[in-house]
């Protein structure tokens, strides 16, 4: 399949060059996302009853891991209302270029922390809490409003979106799995970009302003730092910006070289095999753990889960990877070859999330009338029963996830080993190791 | 070999790993009781194994907060207040791995108050493995095939 460009569609054209829809649906967004941190506030402190809890980690992590990242990549990035108030406060407007800037210390990201460890390390931090943040309201309020205060001081102090590019939880995993969407944001002419004077996309125009995510769009390869916010498309003087339909995982046929994107890969893999076990499994002794934060069993637990995600899970592919006849290092082999993880670990998500958002949509039904759990009944669904939903389709569904990511991982082990100029064998064996843990945990 | 052939033998290969009957183990029913207790968030035991046709009663029993049992699959549910006892009988006519829930929010971490009961083998478990492994061999033909 070749790359079908939307842009030419004159109607998808202008909807994303015009600031009107998007803003728009940023509003929307953000108030929605200001009553979630209100509703886990001042709402029930019943997570099942709480706008906060159901419409978070139901109804959004449903829409994000099972359509918005693997269809759309950072689509949900291009609408995220969190760095909203940050980005108008910097910016001094809330839609075009203003004449006055306001005066902000707009420094660059050190060198350091541009990579993503810190994405790496928030969405850890989260990971071990999460037992707690998923079912406690005020705890999800409190974080939801730490991001978003983040998000507001990072913009006052960093140019551009630092805290969505360095910093973001779920922005880090979005732009990994981004990679594997049918769906990219690239230029259409190379030599265009290379002759353009200012390079208006990248540092801003009247048009509007400079790339928000620190990229320069001339030099985009793969998806994982655009956040699509289609200021380019908007800036750029010469319409050489297109939105393009794509085959799925295109980015992964050039390997990652980077070991913060190869140890988000474990992380991410690790993650959805932890929670599978330990949320999904009938072992009470690990939500006891996982929940009972502070306490000696959950250190242990967050002992375990570090260690299952930064010494087992890499160690094993190392051990895999390391007897290979190769000119390229170990580190270079692993960061490439973890490439093929990629789309394994966002069907594992997608696995997990099934069994867990199938179960408990129908508390949506309920909290949509009853948002606050005061006992309003707004469009009168409140006293909608809990029932799981399609539980004789979860697992085929998973079942056909898990070994299709397997097929996916193992087509992509396939073109990062031809790449590095190693064999695949030991990183599909290690991926249907994995996948047999996997489905032993959720079937 | 033509490929598309052998990505047609291969499906073919997985729908009967995936759909063709098994032997089923003949094996007398036998009437079983299970008392289940349940705790904030956890029962005891937390894996039932059953055989198919069993007549299953489980007695649950809530040692803390008011608890519910829901079956996955048989659609089967029961409550207990606090140190009261309830029964729950029904034919195990389904064979597979069915989840347990709570059906009563019962604290912070309700929705994963799990167990797990196997009615007979887990075909599907091992179907799924049997599947994945064909997926693999799959995948390695292919490849030889276009080298």
């Amino acid at each position: 399949m070749t790359k079908i460009e939307l842009t030419r569609n004159t109607f998808i054209k202008n909807a994303l060059k015009s600031r009107y829809p998007q803003l728009a649906v940023f509003i929307v967004m953000l108030v929605g996302y200001i009553f979630a941190i209100l509703a886990g506030l001042i709402g029930t402190p019943v997570g099942s009853h709480n706008f906060s809890i159901v419409f978070v980690w139901i109804a959004w992590w449903a829409i994000l891991i099972l359509v918005a990242v693997p269809f759309f990549g950072r689509g949900w990035c291009a609408v995220c209302p969190i760095p909203l108030p940050g980005e108008w406060l910097q910016r001094g407007a809330v839609l075009g270029p203003s004449e006055k800037k306001p005066k902000w210390l707009n420094l660059r990201v050190p060198k350091m922390f541009r990579n993503i460890w810190l994405q790496n390390i928030s969405f850890l931090l989260l990971a071990l809490f999460s037992s707690v943040l998923l079912t406690t309201p005020n705890i999800t309020g409190i974080v939801l409003a730490a991001m978003l205060f983040a998000a507001i001081g990072l913009s006052t102090v960093f140019e551009r979106r630092a805290f969505c590019r360095y910093l973001c939880p779920v922005g880090g995993f979005i732009g990994l799995y981004s990679q594997t969407a049918p769906i990219e944001l690239r230029i259409k002419d190379k030599q265009i970009c290379v002759t353009c004077e200012g390079k208006p996309c990248y540092n801003g125009s009247q048009a509007g302003y400079g790339c928000p995510w620190d990229v320069f769009p001339g030099g985009l390869t793969k998806n994982t730092y655009c956040g699509l916010c289609m200021e380019c498309i908007r800036t750029c003087p010469h319409d050489n910006i297109a939105v393009n339909l794509r085959p799925f995982s295109a980015d992964l046929a050039k390997p990652s070289t980077r070991m913060d994107e190869a140890f988000k890969a474990f992380i991410m893999l690790g993650s959805a095999i932890i929670y599978a076990g330990v949320l999904l499994g009938p072992w009470g002794t690990f939500k006891d753990a996982a929940y009972n934060v502070g306490s000696g069993t959950w250190l242990i637990y967050a002992a375990a889960f570090l260690a299952i995600i930064f010494v087992v899970l890499p160690g094993l592919f190392t051990l895999g990877i390391l007897d290979m006849k190769n000119t390229l290092s170990l580190k270079q082999r692993f960061a490439s070859l973890s490439t093929a993880l990629i789309p394994l670990g966002l069907m594992f998500w997608v696995a997990f999330s099934l069994s867990f958002v199938l179960t408990n949509a129908s508390y949506i039904v309920a909290a949509l009338s009853d948002p606050l759990g005061l006992g309003w009944n707004l469009f009168g669904t409140a006293n909608t029963a809990w029932q799981p939903m399609l539980t004789a389709l979860l697992a085929p569904a998973q079942t056909l996830a898990l070994v299709g990511g397997l097929i996916w991982s193992a087509r992509t082990a396939q073109k990062a080993a031809n790449e590095v100029k190693v064999s695949s064998i030991p990183v599909i064996f290690y991926s249907l190791i994995v996948t047999f843990i996997m489905l032993w945990l959720l079937l | 070999m033509n490929p598309r052939f052998s990505l047609l033998l291969f499906v073919m290969a997985g729908l009967v790993v995936a759909f063709a009957p098994l032997p089923v183990p003949a094996i007398a029913p036998q009437a079983r009781t299970f008392r289940v207790d349940a705790r904030q968030y956890a029962y005891s035991p937390s894996e039932l194994k059953v055989n198919a046709g069993d007549t299953v009663t489980l007695q649950l029993v809530s040692t803390d907060v008011v608890h519910g049992l829901y079956v996955d699959g048989y659609d089967i549910s029961v409550e207990a207040d606090p140190g009261q006892t309830v029964t729950l009988t029904f034919t195990a006519d389904k064979p597979g791995s069915f989840r347990f829930r709570c059906n009563v929010t019962c604290g912070a971490m309700h929705p994963f108050m799990i167990g797990k009961m196997t009615v007979g083998t887990n075909n599907w478990l091992f179907r799924s493995i049997g599947l994945a492994l064909l997926a693999i061999v799959g995948v390695i033909v292919s490849v030889k095939q276009k080298a």
